[in-house]
């Protein structure tokens, strides 16, 4: 049914074959993790009911909203992944669309409760109808279209260089000096973490994965090597906050976040790295190399929830959703998955494609 | 406006007429662009007549409260807006047609049509209206003096509920002398309605007024 046809510079046979959007080991894995948040939902239910409350209501209330959250991430996941079961172009379209929607939101939220000036409106018009949408067409442009150029070479500069230099002139060019580079730099730094970052999920896609010793072309879905990514994050997050409350003591910055420890951050590291390395047969990864990826997938997840965590004290706010709902908003539950989303791209990427210089490297070395 | 952008500014303003559509299409654009959550503290959506009075620092204010009202509390609201400004050329004038909004002429006030009593004429015994007692907008964010209107309006009608609205964020999306909006997120809180008390002066309800809707700003 899929035959697909080879076209000109197609080396290998193995070259030529689209891999499939859903495979058995994801749709497993992805059904696993509903039925055990379903779960736990119906458990946190169950508490919530209890006359007498012999756990503490404010803890399973956070218990609920978590849960509700995650089981809410994976429905649209899901979904988006239905789409491609009709067509494969669709359900690429279908995950851009969706991570371009979560950035476009968080940033909403991140500037408006960051201040700007009169003198940044232009600049601010810019990053939200200009940038976002561009770097958001470029993936999609690079996912969608599977047989065209790799276009990871313009949207991974896009923001870096062309919107680090726009923003400040644009602003310049208003005609405002107060606080100048602290507004350039809040708004650079919001356009990179909420779009910029969060734009190589959806990337992944693209990945040609190579899989073991003799780098053969991997036939396992890059659908699922995303839901991989986004699991790994999440249970970073979870990790980290068991091991903080069970056993933390020593806070790694009291002012930025008391609750956050170097046990919290060790063991969450470690543990995650586990349950990602367990995972191997999602991944063109042998269980060696998953495990070390989820660890700095998770590190670099912690560190993101670091970060926000000082810029919302910084902003004297609890939640980036205060100012707007009353509860935690788009950006406190995905700043982890900002942060760690470049570093998982890149290492796959790097060490697990054929479109890198490792295997540029490794293709001289073998002549 | 040139002569040949009119041409397709009134095909559309004619499509959507025919289709009905333009009141559907400027709800949903105010929501999308403003990103609003709407807070009714110490007071519920009512059809019954009321004076909504907010802050006001963009143009966007009068269109995005009026959206945020409930469908059948917004079909007998009417904001009030400066004539000078929404009678100008056929796109806004249709726009302020759709969401029918009362034009008041700020310039040419005279004591026998004043802009009370045109107010209390056109919303009968039916329409609750939007107003914005500091008279222009505000620039900074902060909220001025209240000019007299409200007082004389509740004075004449003492059974008109007084309800202070605050908008928060709305001079970020679109400032004054801007076009072009920015889609941050912003807050709209209605606060408890209030009414001229016996003996009350002037001076004193416009206060109790303005630090009403300044109160729903610390919400």
């Amino acid at each position: 049914m899929m035959q697909q046809v080879s076209i000109g510079f197609a080396t290998s046979p193995l070259l030529a074959k689209t891999p499939p959007w859903l495979d058995a080991p994801t749709a497993i894995l992805l059904f696993a993790v509903l039925a055990i948040l379903a779960l736990a939902a119906l458990g946190g239910e169950i508490l919530r009911r209890q006359p007498d409350a012999f756990v503490n209501p404010a803890v399973v209330r956070a218990f609920n909203g978590r849960i509700r959250a995650w089981l809410l991430m994976c429905a649209i996941l899901g979904m988006a992944m239905l789409v491609g079961l009709l067509s494969d172009m669709a359900g690429r379209a279908a995950m851009v669309v969706l991570f371009f929607g979560v950035s476009f939101w968080a940033l909403r939220e991140y500037i408006t409760v960051t201040p700007t000036r009169f003198g940044d409106h232009r600049a601010l018009f810019w990053v939200f109808l200009i940038f976002t949408p561009m770097q958001y067409l470029l993936v999609g442009l690079d996912v969608c279209w599977t047989t065209g150029p790799d276009f990871y070479r313009f949207y991974s500069i896009l923001i870096p260089v062309y919107g680090s230099l726009f923003i400040p002139a644009r602003s310049a060019f208003a005609g405002d000096h107060r606080r100048f580079l602290e507004r350039t730099a809040k708004i650079h730094l919001g356009l990179l973490i909420c779009v910029y970052t969060l734009s190589y999920a959806p990337a992944m896609l693209d990945l040609n994965l190579l899989y073991g010793p003799n780098r053969e072309r991997w036939s396992g879905s890059n659908a699922g090597v995303l839901f991989y990514f986004v699991l790994i994050v999440q249970l970073g997050d979870v990790m980290q906050f068991l091991w903080d409350r069970l056993l933390g003591k020593r806070p790694i910055a009291q002012d930025i976040h008391a609750g956050r420890t170097w046990e919290g951050l060790l063991g969450g590291v470690l543990c995650t790295a586990l349950v990602g390395g367990a995972l191997w047969w999602v991944t063109p990864f042998n269980f060696g190399s998953a495990f070390i990826i989820s660890g700095v997938t998770a590190l670099f997840g912690y560190a993101g929830g670091m970060t926000m965590s000082a810029i919302k004290r910084d902003r004297g706010v609890q939640d980036y959703g205060t100012l707007v709902q009353g509860h935690a908003g788009v950006l406190d539950r995905i700043d982890s998955l900002c942060f760690a989303a470049p570093v998982f791209y890149h290492l796959t990427r790097f060490f697990y494609t054929d479109q890198s210089l490792v295997s540029e490297l490794m293709s001289h070395a073998r002549l | 406006m040139s002569p040949g952008s009119v041409a397709p500014v009134e095909m559309f303003l004619v499509a959507t007429t025919s289709m009905n559509l333009t009141v559907p299409l400027l709800v949903g654009l105010a929501k999308l662009i403003s990103g609003a959550t709407v807070r009714w503290v110490d007071c519920q959506p009512d059809t019954c007549q009321r004076v909504y009075f907010a802050n006001h620092t963009s143009h966007l204010d009068a269109l995005v409260l009026w959206a945020s009202l409930p469908p059948d509390v917004r079909s007998l609201t009417r904001p009030v807006a400066a004539k000078d400004y929404w009678d100008r050329g056929p796109l806004r004038r249709h726009i302020a047609q759709s969401f029918n909004a009362l034009l008041i002429d700020r310039k040419d006030i005279k004591v026998h049509n004043s802009p009370i009593q045109r107010i209390l004429s056109e919303i009968g015994d039916t329409h609750s209206v939007i107003v914005f007692p500091e008279g222009g907008r505000n620039d900074d964010g902060q909220i001025g003096e209240f000019k007299s209107g409200i007082y004389y309006l509740n004075k004449k009608r003492p059974e008109l509920e007084m309800v202070p609205v605050y908008l928060d964020n709305m001079n970020r999306i679109l400032p004054r002398g801007e076009v072009l909006p920015v889609p941050l997120l912003s807050c709209i809180t209605f606060g408890a309605p209030m009414w001229l008390e016996a003996g009350e002066s002037k001076e004193d309800f416009l206060r109790r007024a303005r630090e009403a809707v300044l109160r729903l700003k610390e919400l």
